[in-house]
Parts: structure tokens; C-alpha cells; sequence
């Protein structure tokens, strides 16, 4: 294997034996992203000169106590602020921003020794399933480069699959974490809202936002959620809980784990290769000794327009900061109307002005009751439903994503058929919980196909529990999509053969 | 007959906290700094920031619906108020629309008619944050925003349509103010715009219970200008409906230049708010013994304050309300007594001599010179005899000139009051032999003379003759001979 190939605890244990330095570390990943990034196109921005800086100190300091993940090369969604480097969002509207300050995620995981190689491509805000939305390019899936790698995560997932970072950071409003995760082939964990800190975090839907880890296992997302979660004074919305070792709960055996299926999740009309997958997913599951159980979750079906009610009007407000008066694009109007206009029409794509249109229109006079009041009954009827769910079983398992990897451009033109490609991650912001997606399974074309685990409020352990004692049973998260080199010699750039 | 009208008024008054740091940041308060020198990525809403309540404002604002007879919700949330203006960094204002901190509340205001007191209900209390400042200065095509006071709390009080007259809404918010300013939760200052009124108001035939189209007045920065405002406005509508005008429902400035209010935005193009419910901040529900706590804060209110001073010190309507309207005169005034005055003379001599010295420097009192000891020590002085009432106010004068001691000043001045039976004497028996012909026309019963001797005695003596000694003296000379 290597080096590039290896995930956090790979790289940790190498840096741990003393058999390479943190430096040659980074030395293999700039080379592998050298090789392969001209056809992925999973970074905005790259940071190489910090990168080494950051690994430096690391070395200096060492891996001891909270020094977890000292010298683990990590990349960073584009819209975690990051001070003194770009923070675009993938839009033209904050395409030289620089924050003057830093996120709480970074500024832990830097904390904690990561290292940052760079700043990762999304769906302009967030706001996308394929990285389509990206105002700059669209990022490749790298187990066919011909296909979106989801969204909106899409660069972070891309970057673990492809061996372009050990693992990444990336925010799930709908499913922005799980989706890309899955469909390339990667682990993609969204905590419990409150979990971790949003602080830093360009707000997309702000009741439903959260940032998570994309890793290429599932103790490696442990790990990282051991960094990165717990209380920040700076966001009111975390949770004053104690964290415990999520590292712990890797390990442990399912047996007696109540294994929720929805019913309302395995409809007729879903891709067949993809039900294969996560029904036999379940069946390895039982066959270690957990206990599947059928539960109903009835308000499924109102999940999608409950969603994009709430999730638009909240982005309409989240947005409106964006006004070419105080940073970021701006075009000269004749008057400040007209600067406004002119701002917001160029500053901002198609989609991202869909979503605040439709969410201008949902809080308007008159029309607030009928479309965001009753979204947020529906919200509640949802919650609800997981908590019924919840009593019968520990944890819910479901598809990620109804499809494997669609083609770049094959839903671009029809909004709503994009929209669905959320419909199993939806339910999960709107209720608070956390998900975890992980390989269960190849297409026939050899794209991966993910298995959502869903579990109660802040009891992210069971997800790691079964999650990893699911991918202990199975070879998917071993495999590497086979990506030809851009300069064909990515053994020339020295990475270190293992 | 020609129909009578009624004037309906409800205010809206903000009124900024005295915190130490803004509502939902740790950037600092004060004023008067370099533009934008007290900011940070959350007050300027920079991209990702979020806000954290102050908690002090929140205790700010308990305090106030409860010096304000409010109920305190026990559940309340912030709501976003989106429009776009380049003072309003993130787009929205962070306010509170359906579930504010205090709902139903009342205050008493003085109606200035034989003291009389009227309730007038208060709707609700909320907090939101304050907006920065737009700029327009200099000859360029640019203007400028300066954000120190974006994200500075306020706090918004809504009455109830109680108000009946000008008179009536100045009186209010002189009790708001003079709340505000005893709990210590706002300087109340209206020219700085630490306190900002709105008004609402409408007028309907007397005896009608359907309340007429209502205006909205802003821009009135003064207790004046609120009164001037609305005596405007009722003019205005009662000629316009009495010529058979329709009221229209809008918003208008006062102007202070013309006296004049003038239209600024109809109902129509009223803007669509879109409140809803802010996600970035959790809804809070303030614990009833922290409640409990904030309720035995507060101190004695105006009210009854002015009650009390009737009571137990014997004063007048009229000096207590004076002294009670604001909390520092009311201090000063009970710490005199409490120092030993007589507190009829203490409460003439702080409305008289102290107010007026207070008034031509501009200063107030918590910035007098003169403490309530200095007071006590002259008015002992003049119960001793030492000076006389007259000669007190020139030593009084002297102390809150020179904060010296009235003994100082007695000493200095020589002001010592002449009592001296033989030196008193002495003078009035040259004033009669000096004065023949006054002297005969007294004793002939030209009673009226005797004023003539004593202004004599008092100029001889330079005021300092004790007056009591000169008329006894006086009158045993003159008619002794
Ligand atoms: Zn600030």
C-alpha cells in the first residue's frame, strides 16, 4: 500500500514507529495530489507552504497527550473559515475572502496536530448533491471521473477517496457529509446537531448545519470526532455534554443490537443494486448477532418539502449578509438598491438564488403559516417518529443514497429530481440525529454504494459500534478506485512504497 | 354641534442597555471611539460568526418588566427581522417578535391634574440589537458605515393605546425614563439617543370605542419635541377628517426645523419583515429564583418613593414628586436628612439654591460639588444664630463655588452674624441720631419708618446684624427716648 492510501490510524502508526516524518508524510500526499488532482479537481485552494509549516511544529511537539493527530494531513471543506487563507464557498461571491478569524473545528483539529493541505470544492454555500453547483468547476468522482462525487461535500470525499488527504472535514445541512461519502466509497459521519461546534461554519441552514469527519475508516472518524466535538462557548447551540472516547466504542460487539429497517426507506422504484447491497449489509449484521427489526417512520414521504421550506428560509436570511458592503464581491450599482441588485444577481449561481427566493417567499406576510409553520410541524412530526422508532430499536439502518454516482450533468437541468437524491438523508438534519455512512457494496460498474446507520441524540458510540463492526466483517473500505496518474510516474514524486 | 375627538396614543420607546459589551458579542459599548475600532466578526457579521446572548442584558430587561409590573415569560426566544440596509451587517436584526422576555405590564403617570394617576398598560418588553451608524460625510461619491454601535442591546417597550394627550405621552416617558434610570439599566438620555421614542397615534370621535387609522411619528428625539410632534399630528388629522379627508395609515418624520410632520413611507410600502424564529440562539427560560433574585434588586421605585416622602417627611405633592424623579436627587435629599436636617428646609434649599446652581453649570447632581453634609452643617449655622438666612445664601454659594466648609467661608468673609446687645446697639443709636427727621415722623406714629431703620441697621451691619436683635433694639430705642 501506499502511503497516500493509508487513513489516520495507518499514518499515525508509522509516524508512532518512527518510519517516516510528518514532513515525508506531506511530501507523499502533494505528490499524489500532483498526480492526480488535475482530474479530480477536489481542492479551491491548496495550502502547501502552511501545510509544512503546520507540519513542522507538529514534529516539534510531538504526538503526545491531546496530540492525537499530530501530523495527519487533513482537507478542509471550503466553508469552514480558515484565517489569513481563502474562504470561498465555491461562490464568486466570496472568491478572495479571507476570514480574520477561525473556525472552532480547524482550530481544534490544528490543536489536536492536523495539518492542512487545502481547501476543498463544494455546491456553491453548501447548497447541491453533486459539486455541480460549484461556481469554479465540478470535482470528479474518482472511481469514475465521469460522474458527480455528491455533494455538497463533494471536493472533501473525492479528496479521501482519491488518496489526496488521510481525511477531511466537511458540513451536512441534508446529507451534504453522507451522500458524497458514499458515493465514493468513503465513511462519512454528521454528528448530532450540537455536537460540534458551527462556529466558523458559513451558515447554510443554521437549525440544521453541521460539520462532521470524512475518513477512509470508521475509527478514523472516531478519532476526528474525538477532536473536534464538544461545548464551545462561542456557538449557543452546542451542547454542554461530556465527550467521551468515541474510539472506544470501535470495537465492541453488536450482539442484542436492535437493528431498525424503515419501512418507508425500502419503497418500489429504488435501484436495485442499491437495495441488494444495504439489505445484505443488514443481513451481515444479524449474522454477527444483532437483531433486525422493522420499524414505520410515516411522515418519510413529508420529509423532502419540509426540508427545502425550512432549510430555503433559513438560507434566505443566512445569505442576505452578502451585500457587497462590507466584504466580498461587489458590483457598482448606480444607487444602493441597484448595488444590491447588481451584487447579489452576479455574485450569486442559479441555485443559490433559487433557494433564497423560495425561502423569501416562505416567511412572507401571509404565506409564513401555510409554508414554514407548517414545515416545522412536520419537523416535529418527524422527530417524533424517530423516537417511536427509537423505542423498538438502537439503531436504524437505511440506504444513503437511493442511487450510486450519477453522471456530471444527467440532473442538473431538473432541480427536483437533485432534490431527492437527499430523500434518505433528509429526515436525519430535520430530526437532530446523527448518521453514518459506510461501504456496503459495489454497483455492477464498480461505483460504491453506502449504508446509512442512524442513531438516538448524542449516542454517536452506537454508530461507531456497529458501523465499525460492520466494516471489521468486509473487505469495501480496502478498496481504492483505480486512478490513472496525470504525470503517470505518482511512485516518481517520492511517495514511499510500503 | 360639531363632533368632539379623542386622541389615541401608544409609544414605542427603545431604550439602550448599560452593559459593559454588546448584546451578543464581547466588543465594548462606549461611544465617542474611531468608527468601527469596536467590532468583531460577529458584530460585523462576518461570514460563519455567531452570537451569544448577553446574559446581563437579558437581566437588564427581567429587571425592567418588573420594575414595570410585567410578567416574565417563562419561555422566550429571539427572532430574525430581515431587511437589507448597509447599517445591518448581517442582513437581519436579531429582535424578538412572538415570545418577547415581558408581556402586560403597566406604569403610573402623573396626570398634572391635582395628582392624579392614570395606569397606562405596557404590552410587552423585548430585547434586540441596536444597528450601526451610516455615515455621509465629505465631498466623494462614498458614504461610510461605522459599526461600534451594531450589536449594542436595546431594549423595545410597548404601550398599550392608554395614552389620551401630548401631555399624557411626555408624562409616560418621563416615568419610563425616570425607571430606567433608578434601576440603572439606561442613562435615559434622549438628545444622545440612548432613549428613542415612536409614537402611534389616531383620533376618533369622543365616546366611539373603534380605534381611528393610525400614524406612526418617529424621529422626535426629545421630551419637547415628543409633545410638539403630537399636538402637530392631532391638528392635522382633526382638520383633515373634519374637511372629510380619509386618515391615511403611514409613517411620517417629525421635522424640528418646520414643527411639521411630513410622509415618509405609506402602509404599502411598509416592509415585509419575514420574521422568524432565530436558530442560532437557544430559547431561554429564566429560572423563577433568578427571577426572584433580579425582583429584590430593585430598589425603591419613584412611586413609592414619593408616597413615602409625603409620609415620613411631611412634604408636599409637589416637592416630593420633584425630588423623587430622580433617584440621585432623592439620595441626596434622604442623606441630608438622615445627617441631621429638617427636611422642609432641606428640600427647599436643594429645589431652590441647589437646582439652580446645578442648572446654570449644566451639571447634575450626581456631579454637585456640594454634598448633603455641607447643607446639613449651614443649615446648623443658621438654627445656632451664627448667620442669618440671608447670609446663608451667600455662603452657600460659596461652598458649592469653592467646596470649602461654611465655617471656612464664615470665617473668611467674616459673616459671623452680629448679636451683641452693646454692638447692635451702638449702631442703631448712631442711625437715629444720624436720621433726625425720620426719627420725628416715626414717633409722631408714621409706623411705616420703622422698614426704613431696619434696612439701615442691615446696611450698616453689611446683612451680618442679627435681625431679631436689630427689631428688638430698634423698637425699645425709638420709642425709649
Ligand atoms: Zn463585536
Amino acid at each position: 500500500m501506499e502511503l497516500f492510501e493509508l487513513g489516520i490510524e495507518g499514518i499515525k502508526a508509522l509516524l508512532d514507529k518512527k518510519e517516516v516524518t510528518p514532513h515525508e508524510v506531506l511530501d507523499a500526499f502533494f505528490a499524489r495530489i500532483n498526480a492526480v488532482e488535475g482530474k479530480v479537481s477536489a481542492y479551491v485552494t491548496q495550502t502547501r507552504e502552511k501545510a509544512y509549516e503546520m507540519a513542522a511544529s507538529a514534529e516539534k511537539a510531538g504526538n503526545s497527550g491531546i496530540k492525537t493527530l499530530s501530523g495527519i494531513p487533513f482537507a478542509i471543506k471550503d466553508n469552514l473559515c480558515t484565517k489569513g487563507i481563502k474562504t470561498t464557498c465555491s461562490s464568486k461571491m466570496l472568491e478572495n475572502f479571507i476570514a480574520p478569524y477561525e473556525s472552532t473545528v480547524t482550530e481544534r483539529l490544528s490543536g489536536a496536530g492536523g495539518v492542512f493541505l487545502g481547501k476543498t470544492n463544494l455546491d456553491e454555500f453548501a447548497m447541491g448533491s453533486s459539486t455541480e453547483n460549484s461556481a469554479f468547476f465540478t470535482t470528479k468522482n474518482p472511481w469514475d471521473l465521469q460522474r458527480i462525487p455528491g455533494g455538497s461535500s463533494g471536493g472533501s470525499a473525492a479528496a479521501v477517496a482519491a488518496g489526496e488527504c488521510a481525511a477531511a472535514l466537511g458540513s451536512d445541512t441534508g446529507g451534504s457529509i453522507r451522500q458524497p461519502a458514499a458515493l465514493c466509497g468513503v465513511v462519512g459521519l454528521k454528528p448530532t446537531y450540537g455536537r460540534v461546534s458551527r462556529y466558523g461554519l458559513v451558515a447554510f441552514a443554521s437549525s440544521l448545519d453541521q460539520i462532521g469527519p470524512i475518513t477512509k475508516t470508521v475509527r478514523d472518524a472516531a478519532m476526528v470526532l474525538n477532536a473536534i466535538a464538544g461545548r464551545d462557548p462561542m456557538d449557543s447551540t452546542s451542547a454542554p455534554l461530556p465527550v467521551p472516547d468515541f474510539t472506544k466504542a470501535a470495537g465492541m460487539d453488536v450482539k442484542g443490537l436492535r437493528v431498525g429497517i424503515p419501512r418507508e426507506y425500502f419503497i418500489e422504484g429504488m435501484d436495485p443494486e442499491v437495495e441488494k447491497a444495504v439489505k445484505g449489509a443488514v443481513a451481515q449484521l444479524e449474522a454477527m448477532g444483532a437483531i433486525p427489526v422493522e420499524v414505520s417512520l410515516p411522515h418519510t414521504g413529508y420529509a423532502v418539502a419540509a426540508y427545502y421550506i425550512l432549510a430555503t428560509s433559513e438560507a434566505s436570511s443566512n445569505l442576505a449578509r452578502y451585500d457587497g458592503v462590507k466584504y466580498g464581491f461587489r458590483a457598482a450599482g448606480k444607487d444602493l438598491l441597484d448595488t444590491y441588485m447588481q451584487t447579489r444577481a452576479q455574485g450569486f449561481g442559479p441555485e443559490v438564488k433559487r433557494r433564497i427566493m423560495l425561502g423569501t417567499y416562505a416567511l412572507s406576510a401571509g404565506y409564513y403559516e401555510a409554508y414554514y409553520g407548517r414545515a416545522q410541524q412536520v419537523r416535529t412530526l418527524i422527530k417524533r417518529d424517530f423516537e417511536e422508532a427509537f423505542r423498538v430499536a438502537d439503531i436504524i439502518a437505511t440506504p444513503t443514497s437511493p442511487t450510486a454516482a450519477f453522471k456530471i450533468g444527467e440532473k442538473s437541468a431538473d432541480p427536483l429530481q437533485m432534490y431527492l437524491s437527499d430523500i434518505f438523508t433528509i429526515s436525519i438534519n430535520l430530526a437532530g440525529l446523527p448518521g453514518i455512512s459506510i461501504p456496503c457494496g459495489f454497483t455492477g460498474t464498480g461505483l460504491p454504494i453506502g449504508l446509512q446507520l442512524i442513531g438516538r441524540h448524542f449516542d454517536e458510540e452506537m454508530l461507531i459500534r456497529a458501523a465499525y463492526a460492520y466494516e471489521q466483517s468486509t473487505e469495501w473500505h480496502k478498496r481504492r478506485p483505480a486512478l490513472p496518474s496525470d504525470n503517470g510516474a505518482d511512485k516518481g514524486e517520492g511517495p514511499k512504497a510500503l | 354641534m360639531s363632533v368632539r375627538y379623542e386622541t389615541v396614543i401608544g409609544l414605542e420607546v427603545h431604550a439602550q442597555l448599560l452593559t459593559e459589551s454588546k448584546i451578543f458579542c464581547g466588543c465594548s459599548t462606549k461611544f465617542g471611539l474611531p468608527p468601527n475600532s469596536q467590532t468583531c466578526p460577529v458584530c460585523t457579521g462576518m461570514p460563519g460568526s455567531l452570537p451569544v446572548l448577553n446574559e446581563k442584558a437579558l437581566l437588564f430587561t427581567i429587571k425592567t418588566g418588573l420594575a414595570m409590573n410585567c410578567g416574565i415569560a417563562p419561555f422566550s426566544r429571539f427572532a430574525r427581522k430581515n431587511y437589507f440596509y448597509p447599517d445591518l451587517p448581517k442582513g437581519y436584526q436579531i429582535s424578538q417578535y412572538e415570545l418577547p422576555v415581558c408581556e402586560r405590564g403597566h406604569v403610573e403617570i402623573n396626570t398634572g391634574e391635582g395628582f392624579l394617576t392614570r395606569r397606562i398598560g405596557i404590552t410587552r418588553i423585548h430585547l434586540e440589537e441596536d444597528a450601526g451608524k451610516n455615515i455621509h460625510e465629505g465631498a466623494g461619491p462614498y458614504s461610510f458605515v461605522d459599526l461600534n454601535r451594531a450589536g449594542t442591546p436595546l431594549m423595545e417597550i410597548v404601550s398599550e393605546p392608554d395614552l389620551r394627550s401630548p401631555k399624557e405621552a411626555s408624562a409616560y416617558m418621563r416615568k419610563l425614563r425616570a425607571i430606567l434610570r433608578y434601576i440603572g439599566v439606561c442613562d435615559g438620555n434622549m438628545e444622545q439617543g440612548s432613549l428613542r421614542c415612536d409614537a402611534n397615534i389616531s383620533i376618533r370621535p369622543e365616546g366611539s370605542t373603534k380605534l381611528g387609522t393610525k400614524v406612526e411619528l418617529k424621529n422626535m428625539n426629545s421630551f419637547k419635541f415628543v409633545e410638539k410632534a403630537l399636538e402637530y399630528e392631532i391638528k392635522r388629522q382633526t382638520s383633515a377628517v373634519k374637511n372629510g379627508e380619509a386618515i391615511i395609515q403611514e409613517t411620517r418624520l417629525w421635522d424640528t426645523s418646520t414643527g411639521k410632520t411630513h410622509a415618509m413611507r405609506s402602509k404599502e410600502e411598509a416592509h415585509d419583515y419575514r420574521y422568524f424564529p432565530e436558530p442560532d440562539l437557544v430559547p431561554f427560560m429564566p429560572a423563577r429564583e433568578w427571577v426572584e433574585e433580579i425582583k429584590a434588586g430593585i430598589p425603591e421605585l419613584p412611586d413609592a418613593r414619593r408616597v413615602r416622602f409625603i409620609a415620613a417627611h411631611g412634604l408636599s405633592e409637589y416637592d416630593a414628586e420633584m425630588l423623587t424623579s430622580e433617584r440621585a436627587l432623592a439620595d441626596w435629599f434622604e442623606e441630608s436628612v438622615k445627617l441631621g436636617a429638617q427636611p422642609k428646609a432641606a428640600s427647599n434649599w436643594i429645589m431652590g439654591e441647589l437646582m439652580r446652581l446645578l442648572n446654570e453649570d449644566g451639571i447634575s447632581i450626581e456631579e454637585s460639588p456640594l454634598a448633603p453634609a455641607g447643607l446639613v452643617e449651614l443649615l446648623k449655622l443658621m438654627d445656632s444664630g451664627t448667620i442669618s438666612g440671608k447670609i446663608a445664601k451667600t455662603v452657600f454659594d460659596g461652598m458649592y463655588r469653592s467646596k470649602k466648609s461654611a465655617d471656612q467661608i464664615i470665617k473668611e468673609q467674616g459673616l459671623v452674624q452680629i448679636s451683641g446687645a452693646d454692638e447692635l446697639g451702638a449702631v442703631i443709636d448712631q442711625i437715629i441720631a444720624a436720621n433726625p427727621g425720620e426719627t420725628g415722623r416715626f414717633r409722631a406714629g408714621e409706623e411705616k419708618l420703622f422698614g426704613f431703620f431696619v434696612g439701615q441697621a442691615m446696611k450698616a451691619t453689611r446683612g451680618k446684624g442679627n435681625p431679631a436683635m436689630i427689631n428688638e433694639l430698634l423698637r425699645k430705642k425709638l420709642a425709649g427716648n
